[in-house]
């Protein structure tokens, strides 16, 4: 069986009867068992898979499939799905089964799509290349010595192998953008509010989205038609309605103005190859006809300390609703409540988690509220500020998605300092709250995967989006 | 700025984590870096602007006082470590 | 109880934090059921029990709730209010935070008056604001563990909390009576203490009289009575100045109180060490009142004691003392202004109302909604009296009974049924008094010789001869003209 770059092309095939969901399911579930060794996914739904392929393939007989009929999901370990495992990677959530299905992914079981597992990705949603994981590292495949990203490193692997069609991951500080960049897939993040967050897993609350890993544009568009719009059940969705993101994605004869960041094709960590394909790209939208214009940015540096007081404080608040009383991990050795406690969170999260939640507690704490919390609070809303005056001048802005390539797996653990520095050009929409997209820009001269970020205003996802397909249809 | 074993432990406490005389110091050094790092913050002139507190535009998001039934005794205490037919358990505070 | 050496020594310095539980169907940011009396762990939900992936939602009832209560107490309704996290760990605590006001209560400022010795104060309010309450956890003797129950986590509440202005225990009582019969008139909170639904915390210090300077500050915690709160207030006060006058220094700690003992004493646990690292709450929208919302709220609100007090003085004309009565408690003041509504006579309704319906009441141990007779009937029995069918005694002690037992009938029905209508017709009664005075000459001859007090055993026989149904008024005038001639 082929490897489908779109669900219209599943479809056609669907129509013609040389596929049916029955066998799409086994194509991947196969797939699946023969990248074992990659470790996507934490748990495969075999025989829910399988029936739920049935129930569609019936449905598509009597033409009352929904619009998702023949898309096969995965989702990554912090989605909840009711009656179904769920556990950040982590050890604490042991044997924590949900006991509701959330928003975005109730939205797409409604159009008939198929989840067909939950996956792998760094504890608690915390890392750049899904080393955190207390199930062990996922392996890229276009070199399993290498990480694939993270934190949402399963839901990349698992396109990049053709293990499902469609990922959802999350992206806080860039969990999707730059496991997609490493892994040669495209890779959305839309604006804050823009999907609703009910069900899915607080790492950082005012950071957190639902992000998409796919193979086009076309199918990512779809997704998120089908996913966005209000929620009664989380206060910080946007009330706006949804474009029809599936119909605007031509953009017709549009000149655009964008805008790169000087210093980020200066920056001293950013790799030859990335750097080149970034540059190539500027250079092919120039001759197109299209404005290309440096910016600068001077509050460029100040982007990531920024982002780990605030993720780190929000986060030491939400996990601590893990703590042993009412589910997940229970630490076997204590003896009184504060042993509990102790003990279970001690032994149930990970250093990276652990390290964080004492990060954000500092910060928080009445000595140093003003001088870290608050401080950083305002320099975001500079960042914010800068960023919207800059995009109401350029259509968007575009930058390397990560400085490197992906890295050997163990190359940056020793450091936790050296692995936030990854982040650096992904950070800045989450931030701002703003959509953003990774997409495939090549490659670097070992065959791995370089990927191209563009950053558009808040709620221009429909902009964003027939841009991307644009850059898509023209690359070689 | 640096962490030292005191502000380690109190902020542990509060955090509801302990260390072993290893790992703690390990985490006293990397909270050390990490935070001689952030305070590069302090650079940027910041007077006059408000915190930003709140991400999504919308205000006034309210629910009507209906009471659902969303969840069982039985699915709430479906995932409890430590439970009877009624209650979560929990070790009792140490008096 | 402290000696008056050491009241006039020192001022005594108390602030009282109040929750009160709100009367809504569902809780503060959750739809799960407020209800009371549920077995346990029945009113929950993901939300409630912060399972991962929630959000929560807040109640609108509840904050028009605490708006209600800002308006009543006359306290500035924060235009622009936010919830923050409150940091720290507890079983009955699921999401390890409490969603609460720390930085914009929803209502700032404000004031409860009072009655004191001294006349009516004002007690100045800081603050009144929204939050949710924790669940319940049990410790119960021979169980190695503690047991936790959730019905009442996420239950909403407002927090009414003083300017340190309170200076004893009576004041306190009284300030504590206050909020509980404004919060039942609000219609939002019952204000049972021993059911939980009203508590309070104390803090407490003591200065040297004079002084400007606030002694160091003990909070009492775990009060569930009025009578508690007084007495720990008490205890606490001599606690104080005896340490005072050794030249101790008062800890500025947490205490429990013992309601067995009537004592304080120290919390073991290390409560004060906890920095609740309270940040704004980025899962919920701001709260912005606009002047519309706000009328539409005032609009809606019950009658407050203080309007009812003022139409029971100024329109029916009531004593002070029958007015304060009658307003005490919402059920009786409009039960008592439905009686006015069908008659004029204020004074009688008062009567009755502070009278026999009140009696009834303790007697049976009910409330006034479970009263079995309706305004009306309260009217037709002033009305009979007025007409002078019946009078007052008759009315209370041998009609209302009976109508009690059958509140189908009227009062008149009753009335004529048990032959108890007056008789006010002369040519009925001079016969009767004929009869008594000549039965009696001697009796007569001391009347007639001044001892004028001789009438009332005339009236007792003219009574006992008319079998009671003699209209006294009328009796008693014919008798003296008798008498006289």
């Amino acid at each position: 069986m082929k490897n489908f770059s779109s669900l219209s092309e599943i479809k056609a095939s669907l129509k013609t009867g040389t596929l049916s969901c029955a066998t799409l399911v086994e194509h991947y579930l196969k797939n699946i068992e023969e990248h074992k060794h990659l470790n996507a996914f934490l748990e495969v739904y075999t025989e829910e898979a399988r029936l739920q392929a049935q129930r569609v393939d019936e449905k598509l007989r009597l033409g009352t499939a929904g619009r998702l009929a023949g898309l096969v999901v995965g989702l990554k370990d912090v989605l909840c799905l009711q009656d179904k495992g769920l556990q950040a990677s982590s050890k604490i959530l042991d044997g924590f089964i949900s006991q509701f299905t959330g928003t975005a992914v109730q939205r797409l079981l409604d159009e008939d799509a198929i989840i067909i597992g939950r996956q792998n990705c760094d504890e608690f949603a915390m890392g750049s290349s899904n080393e955190n994981s207390a199930f062990g590292p996922v392996r890229n495949a276009a070199d399993p010595d290498r990480v694939p990203g993270g934190s949402s490193g399963g839901s990349a692997v698992a396109v990049q192998a053709d293990l499902c069609q469609v990922s959802l991951g999350t992206d806080t500080g860039g969990s999707v953008r730059q496991p997609a960049a490493f892994t040669g897939l495209v890779g959305f993040k839309p604006s804050y509010g823009r999907i609703s967050r009910w069900g899915l897993l607080a790492y950082a609350s005012s950071f957190d989205v639902i992000g998409i890993f796919a193979k086009s544009i076309e199918d990512c568009a779809l997704v998120l038609e089908v996913m966005a719009g209000p929620d009664e059940y989380d206060s910080t969705a946007t009330q706006l309605e949804v474009p029809a993101y599936t119909q605007k994605l031509d953009r017709g004869n549009a000149k655009y103005k964008v805008a790169y960041i000087k210093n980020t094709l200066e920056s001293e960590g950013l790799s030859a190859a990335v750097k080149q394909r970034t540059v190539e790209k500027l250079r092919w939208l120039e001759e197109q006809g299209h404005t290309v214009e440096a910016v600068d940015f001077p509050l460029l540096d100040y982007m990531l300390p920024t982002y780990y007081i605030l993720t780190t404080a929000e986060a030491s608040s939400n996990l601590s609703r893990f703590d042993g009383v009412r589910y997940g991990y229970r630490s076997p050795n204590a003896d009184s409540l504060e042993s509990m406690y102790k003990l279970t969170r001690s032994e149930g999260f990970g250093a990276e988690v652990k390290r964080r939640i004492m990060l954000g507690t500092f910060v928080l704490s009445a000595s140093y509220y003003d001088a870290y919390y608050t401080k950083a609070q305002k320099v975001r809303r500079l960042i914010k500020e800068a960023t919207q005056a800059l995009l109401g001048t350029y259509d968007f802005l575009v930058m390397p998605t990560t400085p490197t390539t992906a890295f050997k797996l163990g190359e940056h653990t020793e450091d936790p300092l050296e692995m936030y520095l990854a982040d650096i050009f992904t950070v800045h929409a989450n931030l701002c709250g703003i959509p953003a997209i990774s997409l495939p820009n090549g490659t670097d001269s070992s065959g791995l995967p370089v990927g191209i970020q563009i950053v558009a205003d808040l709620y221009q996802e429909d902009k964003l989006l027939a841009f991307s397909q644009y850059l898509q249809g023209a690359a070689t | 700025m640096k962490i030292d074993k005191q502000t380690l432990q109190k902020i542990a406490h509060l955090a509801r984590l302990e260390f072993e005389e290893e790992s703690a110091e390990a985490m006293m050094a990397d909270l050390s870096k990490i935070l001689d790092w952030v305070e590069q913050l302090n650079e940027v002139d910041t007077e006059g602007v408000e915190p930003l507190t709140h991400m999504s535009v919308e205000v006034n998001v309210l629910r009507e006082d209906l009471s659902q039934e969303p969840l069982s005794r039985e699915r709430g205490l479906k995932n409890a470590p430590e439970k009877d037919q009624d209650y979560f358990r929990v070790p009792k505070v140490l008096e | 109880m402290l000696s008056e050496d050491l009241k006039n020594k020192y001022t005594v310095v108390i602030g009282l934090e109040v929750h009160a539980q709100l009367l809504t169907e569902s809780k503060m940011f959750a739809s799960d059921a407020v209800a009371y009396g549920e077995t346990p762990n029945k009113n929950i939900s993901v939300i409630t029990l912060a399972h991962p992936g929630t959000l929560p939602r807040i109640n609108k009832r509840a904050v028009e709730f605490a708006i209600r209560m800002g308006i009543a107490c006359r306290s500035q309704i924060s235009r622009y209010n936010i919830f923050d996290r409150k940091n720290y760990f507890y079983p009955d605590l699921p999401k390890g935070y409490q969603l609460t006001q720390d930085r914009t209560p929803i209502c700032k400022g404000g004031a409860v008056t009072v009655k004191t010795s001294e006349g009516a104060r004002a007690i100045v309010l800081n603050r009144v604001h929204l939050e949710e309450d924790a669940g319940k956890s049990l410790h119960l003797a021979g169980e190695a563990d503690t047991l936790v129950d959730f019905n009442r986590a996420g239950t909403p509440l407002i927090e009414i909390v003083t300017e340190p202005v309170i200076r004893n225990a009576d004041e306190a009582s009284s300030f504590l009576t206050e909020v509980r019969k404004l919060v039942r008139y609000l219609d939002i909170c019952d204000g049972n203490m021993e059911e939980g639904s009203l508590r309070c915390d104390v803090n407490i210090s003591l200065m040297p009289a004079g002084s400007t300077v606030f002694g160091k500050k003990v909070e009492v915690k775990n009060l569930n009575s009025f009578s508690n709160v007084r007495r720990a207030i008490e205890f606490e006060t001599e606690r104080q100045a005896t340490m005072l006058e050794r030249g101790e220094a008062v800890a500025s700690e947490t205490r429990t109180f013992d309601a067995n003992t009537g004592t304080t004493a120290a919390m073991r646990t290390k409560e004060e060490l906890n920095d609740y690292r309270y940040f704004p709450e980025p899962d919920l929208s701001p709260l912005i009142v606009s002047e519309e919302w706000l009328q539409r709220i005032e609009a809606q609100m019950p009658s407050l004691p203080e309007e009812l007090y003022q139409r029971f003085t100024a329109e029916y004309g009531l004593s002070d003392y029958d007015a304060q009565v009658l307003t005490d408690s919402k059920g009786i003041a409009l039960y008592f202004q439905e009686i006015c509504s069908k008659t004029q006579n204020y004074k009688a309704a008062a009567n009755w109302m502070n009278g026999p319906i009140k009696g009834s009441m303790n007697e049976r141990s009910i409330e006034i909604e479970d009263f079995p007779l309706a305004p009306e009937q309260i009217a037709a029995l002033i009305a009979l009296v007025d007409s002078e069918k019946v009078s007052f005694s008759v009315a209370s002690q041998r009609i209302y009974p009976l109508l009690l037992q059958n509140p189908k009938l009227t009062p008149l029905a009753i009335a004529e049924r048990e032959n108890l209508v007056q008789e006010s017709n002369q040519d009925a009664l001079l016969p009767i008094i004929q009869e008594v005075i000549t039965e009696n000459p001697a009796k007569v001859a001391e009347y007639r010789k001044g001892r004028k007090g001789i009438i009332g055993m005339f009236m007792g026989e003219v009574m006992k001869k008319s079998r009671g149904k003699a209209d006294p008024k009328v009796a008693n005038k014919l008798l003296q003209q008798a008498l006289e001639q």
